[in-house]
Order: structure tokens, then sequence, then C-alpha cells
């Protein structure tokens, strides 16, 4: 027999490396929303300030909220491709109903929230693809919201404008709603017993079914999240911009798809991070345009520079995933 | 003959088709409590069909169901879970993304409110003191990066916890598939102390030695029936393989391969581990059949897939000379495309030689399936099947085929029989003993030493390196033991 040096068992050094890996894809949108700060600090010192962030951040809620929407159906192996015009839809419902006839425009956007659920319900029973059903869906909203406003106008209800332009002490408003968000779906969905069965509805469907739990009814709730949030998200828009728009919200769909691939989550298995697609969400917000504005891009140029952006940071992720495999 | 009342479950005619396929044929079947009942078949017998319906996952087609005596009508997971039957599946059924603690969660609906993570974090790591000492699994790990004997580990583990409901009854199927020799034994020791204690257990194993040490009863199916039913003591392995039927006696391949011996060809591996640090190292030759043995995870795998690496790319310390095709084995996330047929999933490695002009020809494809259909007996009616309408054993055959037919010269095995039955076994061995003559060379990684059997030369890695170097007149399943736990005896 030979002499056995001390040393690590092998089978525990691929198991932290793995552990190093996820730690390193986890502080990632961290990472890159600090150097997206950086930048703007280095290119113009002046708006890190309670004035700067404030206006910089302006539209990071409605954009961190739509975000969360989507990661609700991602954590489940589906996709939302109508987020962005229902935003659209709820803002314009918010602009006109909930302004006008409170009560009517409450039972519509809680009635929009169970039609999400019943799309859930829909994917589940018949099996279908959610990219299709949502693709076909966002159709459906767009058309309602140029059904309810058919041109730019209407107005934001005085009680919302008053929440979005609330000016709290030191810290802008946005920061705050952000940390807000991002604890309470952490907590709701990383913390809480039944957040372990949605996320693993995601992870391992069948073993999820074995174990007795019922698939319709994550996959309901699931959609009825992201219905929840697309409604906070089309309300908070329609408090910063005080009026609404059919299209106001078509650029969210991507931005949310972004943002929670940004933050670390996955397409497929589960794995998602709220925490994470809050960051990423307000890494997208920041990179969008006040980046931009500073480094003297010209407007024109702005959607493509924003695209390179995305996809220089989602190589990076990608590159470090692979490490982990 | 136990009485009635004493069942934990007992199914009268059970019956399920699939299809035209009838999985199951009239099927009586019972457990009584206090007994741990060993079930046994080729694959594709009907034992997974019928433990299906034991958990509640498949309703049978006809047939009765009754649990402690009173007849179930609406049998679903739920209620077999209630009554306090659990079943640990041959899929690996932990969700990937979620820490064991949470996977711990999903199984007990029970596991709720403040300090629920404490809770389940502690219900699990206890139970894996309990079975396994020395685990080394931490309830914070995430499943996916635990190897796939530890998530084995851990899902044994998770059906023996207990919050709310009772715990009467395991189905364990397959349990030491992924296991390495000295866990195997402890798991086993704990079902006996299970048992012991009043519990019942299904064993479901293709290593017959562990139905036959640890079952009180043994059942054997066959072709969706239930062909013999009589106590362990009354059985022995050949009596149990001629029940199963089929599979010739394993002094056969003994005495085979002596007669095949090879001359020894040209080099075709050399290769040290990374962390070998004295002069051993591992050398293959054309037509031989070089095994890797020692406890699972040590380091044979990586050696595979450095090998595998070295072959596309020159690293120091590996030489390779010839092509190079690895059989998985864990089959279902490194092995099988599951949206592709079995024809795809076959000829993927050998896409070059299935090419006319730019494209692949469905005919050259088509032709390669068929050849190996006939070759190593695919049990399918077409090939174009999507794979998964393949049981275990014939997906893993058709991995092989993926390897066997292509120009690989070198073929790398990482422990594929695991969870295959001996019918499917046997087959797979004389293929790579046919194709060994030829002049192939095979490095075969396995957890069953039976397995070495087939082998020329044996390595026995430890931490990374190889501790041994064993001929195969000097193998013995001690002499493995002994190198795998060796300290500087």
């Amino acid at each position: 027999m030979t002499a056995i040096a001390p040393g690590t068992t092998p089978s525990s050094s691929p198991r932290s490396s793995a552990a190093r890996a996820r730690l390193l894809r986890s502080l990632l949108p961290a990472l890159s929303l600090a150097l997206v700060l950086l930048a703007i600090a280095w290119l113009n010192p002046r708006a890190i300030s309670y004035f700067g962030f404030s206006l910089m951040l302006n539209l990071a809620i409605p954009i961190a909220l739509a975000t969360i929407a989507q990661m609700f159906v991602i954590a489940g192996n589906e996709l939302d491709l109508s987020i962005g015009t229902f935003v659209g839809f709820v803002g314009c419902v918010t602009a006109t109903w909930l302004k006008d006839a409170p009560l009517l425009g409450v039972v519509v956007l809680l009635g929009s929230i169970g039609v999400y659920a019943l799309l859930g319900a829909l994917i589940h029973l018949r099996n279908l693809p959610s990219i299709v059903v949502t693709l076909g869906m966002s159709f459906v909203w767009q058309g309602l919201a140029i059904l309810v406003l058919p041109k730019p106008g209407g107005k934001a209800p005085d009680w919302l404008l008053g929440l979005m332009a609330f000016k709290p002490p030191f810290i802008p408003f946005p920061i705050i709603a952000a940390l807000v968000i991002a604890a309470v779906v952490h907590f709701g969905l990383m913390r809480t017993s039944y957040g372990v069965i949605l996320r693993g509805s995601g992870g391992n469907p069948a073993a999820l079914r074995r174990a007795g739990w019922s698939l319709l009814r994550t996959k309901i709730v699931l959609f009825a999240l992201t219905g929840l949030f697309g409604v906070l998200s089309g309300m908070a828009l329609i408090g910063i911009t005080t009026s609404a728009d059919a299209n106001i919200g078509n650029g969210y769909t991507l931005l949310a798809i972004a943002g929670v691939i940004l933050g670390g989550g996955e397409f497929v298995g589960g794995r998602v991070s709220p925490i994470g697609a809050v960051l990423g969400a307000l890494t997208l917000a920041l990179a969008a345009s006040p980046l931009l504005t500073f480094m003297h891009i010209p407007p024109d140029w702005q959607v493509a520079a924003n695209g390179a952006i995305l996809i220089i940071v989602l190589a990076a992720r990608v590159l470090i995933s692979r490490r982990e495999r | 003959m136990p009485e009635a009342n004493t069942d934990i479950i007992r199914l009268n005619g059970a019956e399920k088709h699939f299809g035209a396929v009838r999985a199951l044929n009239g099927v009586d079947f019972h457990v009584v409590s206090g007994e741990c009942v060993g079930l046994v078949g080729h694959n594709g017998a009907g034992k997974s069909t019928l433990m299906h319906m034991v958990a509640g996952t498949l309703r049978p087609d006809g047939g009765e169901i009754a649990v402690r005596g009173n007849a179930e009508i609406d049998y679903s997971v739920a209620r077999a879970l209630k009554l306090g039957i659990r079943c640990v599946f041959q899929e690996l059924s932990l969700c990937p993304n979620l820490s064991i603690a949470e996977n711990t969660r999903i199984s007990h609906p029970a596991l709720t409110g403040l300090g629920w993570r404490r809770k389940a974090a502690n219900l699990i790591a206890a139970k894996l003191d309990e079975i396994f000492p020395d685990h080394g699994i931490s309830a914070d790990d995430i499943a996916g990066d635990l190897s796939i004997g530890r998530r084995q580990m851990v899902e044994v583990a998770r059906a023996f916890t207990v919050t709310g409901d009772p715990l009467d009854l395991v189905i364990l199927d397959e349990p030491t598939s992924s296991l390495d020799a000295h866990t195997a034994g402890q798991l086993l020791a704990f079902v006996r102390r299970f048992v012991a204690g009043g519990g019942s257990c299904i064993l479901i194993s293709h290593v017959l030695g562990e139905v036959l040490q640890n079952a009180d009863r043994i059942v054997v199916m066959r072709d969706g029936k239930v062909v013999a039913t009589d106590a362990a003591k009354a059985f022995d392995r050949d009596r149990l393989v001629a029940t199963m039927g089929g599979a010739e006696a394993r002094e056969k391949i003994a005495a085979e391969i002596a007669a095949a011996r090879p001359a020894a060809g040209p080099l075709r591996v050399r290769a040290r581990p990374e962390r070998q640090q004295d002069g051993k190292e591992l050398v293959a030759h054309a037509g031989e059949i070089i095994g890797l043995a020692g406890l699972a995870g040590h380091g044979q795998t990586d050696l595979l897939l450095a090998i595998f690496k070295a072959a596309q790319r020159a690293r120091t310390g590996i030489e390779v000379t010839a092509p190079v095709a690895l059989v998985a084995g864990d089959r279902q996330s490194d092995g099988i495309f599951p949206q592709w047929s079995i024809a795809e999933n076959i000829g993927i490695r050998s896409l070059a030689r299935l090419r006319k002009g730019l494209l692949i020809s469905p005919r050259r494809e088509a032709e390669l399936a068929e050849f190996w259909k006939q070759k190593i007996g695919i049990r399918t009616p077409d090939m174009t099947n999507n794979i998964f309408s393949l049981s275990g054993g014939n997906q893993q055959k058709a991995l092989f085929a993926r390897a066997l037919g292509s120009d690989a010269e070198i073929v790398l095995m990482d422990d594929p029989m695991r969870g295959v039955d001996i019918g499917t076994k046997l087959e797979v061995y004389d293929l790579v003993r046919e194709e060994a003559a030829k002049g192939r060379t095979f490095l075969w990684y396995t957890t069953e030493t039976e397995e070495l059997d087939n082998c020329d030369h044996i390595h026995v890695f430890k931490n990374g390196r190889i501790v041994a170097n064993l001929t195969r007149d000097e193998l013995t399943e001690e002499k493995i033991i002994q190198s795998s736990f060796g300290d500087a005896a």
C-alpha cells in the first residue's frame, strides 16, 4: 500500500469550486451596477447626489417591478412576452378609470390579475408553450389599451402622484423603493416555505408532483404574481409620467427579461434571484440613458449602445456560468 | 403466511396498459409490516410500473389496492404519503436549484411557519448522520452541486425523515446504483435496522447479492407478471437468475475472457492523474480493457475526462493516439439529447460519416441506427421514436451504440451500467469484449466489482491518485477495498 498524503478529498473540491462560481455569479449584478455607477461618477461627478439619483433612477421603479414580474414566470420555466403591453394597458386604465371611477378601475386591474392566473392554468392544463400564449396576449393587451385610451393623455390619480413624488430625507425615493421591493420579494420567494415550492416547480416539476404538490397551483400562483407586479409596474410608471399612452410600456418586455438574466436568473431550472433582478433593473435603467448621455452618445445611437452594454454584461455572465460546469 | 390485517399494502389483479403494451398483467402483490421485500426482474419486467402504483403516481387500469385492509378507491401520491407510504425513485428527484434543506421541505408539507429552515436542516442532517456517518454533506449545499452519489444519499435520507405523516413503507428503487460499496453497505445496514424496528421496505436492485442478503422475501417479475414469490432463504443466485429468465451464469464470462486474451497491440493511452506523485500511470494498448476501480468520486471520472480532452488538444502528462468516445455515467444530464429520436442520439458522434454534402443524410443515419438496433438489441418498434420511449437499460444501449458506432478506437466508460438490468449488462459485456478483440481499447470506470472481471488490468483510485495496479488474476474484492481504504498499512 502506498502512503497517503494528507489533503482534501477530491470529491469536495469540485463542489467548492461550483460554490465559488455561484458566489461570483451572484455578485455579478452588484459588480455591473457598481461599474456603471463608477463610469457615471467619472464622467459626471455631480450626478452622484441626492438630486442626481432621483433624476437618473426616475424610471427604475417601474422597470424593477416589471423585472420582478418577469422573474416569477421565469422561475416556473416560462416566459412572458406580454409584460410590456400589459404594463401599457395598466397604465391606460390607471390614467383613466382609476382616476375617474376608482371602483371600476380597481375591478379591472384585479380582473387583469385574474386573467394572468387563468393564463397560467391554461398553459399548464393544455401544455401550451407560454411564449406563444403570451405573444398572443401581448396584442390583446395592446388592443385593449388603445380601446381604453385611443390618444395619449389621461391623468394619474392624485394619491399616486403624491406617492411617486415622495421625497424622503437623505436617500432618494427610487433607492428606498428598490430596497423594499427586493427585500419583500426575496423574503417571499427565497425564504418562505411556499416560495421553495414555487422555485422547485421550475427546478424539477416531476419531483414536485411526486411529492404530492399541485403544479397547476404553482403555475397559477406564479402567473398571478406576474400579473400583480405588472399592475404595480404600470401604476408606478403612470405615477411618474402623470399621463399615459397605449405604447408606453412596449419596451419593458425585453428590458424585464434582460433584467432577470442580468440579475443572475436562468431561463430554465428555477434559478432566479429577486435581489439580482432588482439590481439588474437598476443597472439597465442607469445604462439606458443617463450613462450614454454623459458619454455624449447621440440619442440616435443610444438604443444600439444599450444593446452593446447588454451583450457585454450577459457575455460575462455566460463565461462565469461556463466555469461552473 | 401473514394475516391480512398486518398488510401494509395489498394489490389484487393490478393491470396497466401503455397503448398496446401491457406493462402489468394482473399482478398480486403485498407487503406486511416489519418485512423487507426484494423485487427483481429485468428492465421492462414491470417493477417500476408496479412501484409507481404502490406509491400512487400511477393509477391501475384494473384491479384493487388496499392499505391496511381498507380498500382505496381514490389512491394518489398525497393519499399514499398520508398513509405512510413513500418511494425513492430511480430517477433522481431532487430539485437541483434548491438546497438540501429546501429539498427536504418539499417532501414535508408540515414544515412551514417561522423557523422551518432550521427545522428542515436539522431533520435532514440528523437522518444523514444516522444512515451515512461522515457523509460530508451540509444542509445548505445546493443539490445540483453535489455528485450523483451524494444526491442519492440525500434522497434516501430524505425518504426516511418523519414530520407530520407516519412512515411505514419505503420503496427503494435501485438505491445503491450510484453509491460505492462502502456507502451502499451503510444504507443496507440502515434498512435492516429500519425493518427490525417494525418498518417495511421494498428493495429493488439489479445487484442480486444485495437482495439476497437483505430481503426477507423475494418477488420475481417477468413480462408484467409475478413469476415467483418465496422467502429469500429459498433463493440463491442461480435460481434467481434462472427465474428472472435468460441471463447466463457468470462463470461463462470468466471462461470466455480467459480464452479470448488478445496480444497487446500498439500503445493507445498513457495518462498520469494530475495529483499523482509517484511514478504510477495508466497505460492502455489496443485491444485492452482497463478497469478503474475504487470508491466513487476518487478521481476516476476526472481522469477519463482529462483523457477525453487530451484527444482534442494535447495536455501534459497524457498521451492519446487514437480518436476517443465517452459513454457518460449520468445519462440523463450528460448522455442523452432529450428532444431527439433514438437514431439521432446514436448518430451524433458520427456526423462526419453521415454527411452528404452539407447536410446529414437521413438514410445513412437510419442505416446506422438500424445496424445497432439489431447488433445490441435496442427494444423499440421504431428508431425514430423519442429516446425517452426506451426503458433505462435500452437508453444506455443507445449510448453505447453512439460510442461503438463511431470511429473511436478508444472508448471511455464512466460507470455507464448503473441501474441497468443484468440481462442488458451481460449483452453489453459481450459486446465490449468482442470489440476489444477487434482492437478497440476500453477504459472502464465502474463501482461494481463484478464488472471488473471483464478487465485485463485494474487501477484502484484513491484521492485522485492510482494507488494499486492489479491484473485480473490478482483481482479480488478484498484487494480493491483494501486499496481504496488503504492507509499506510
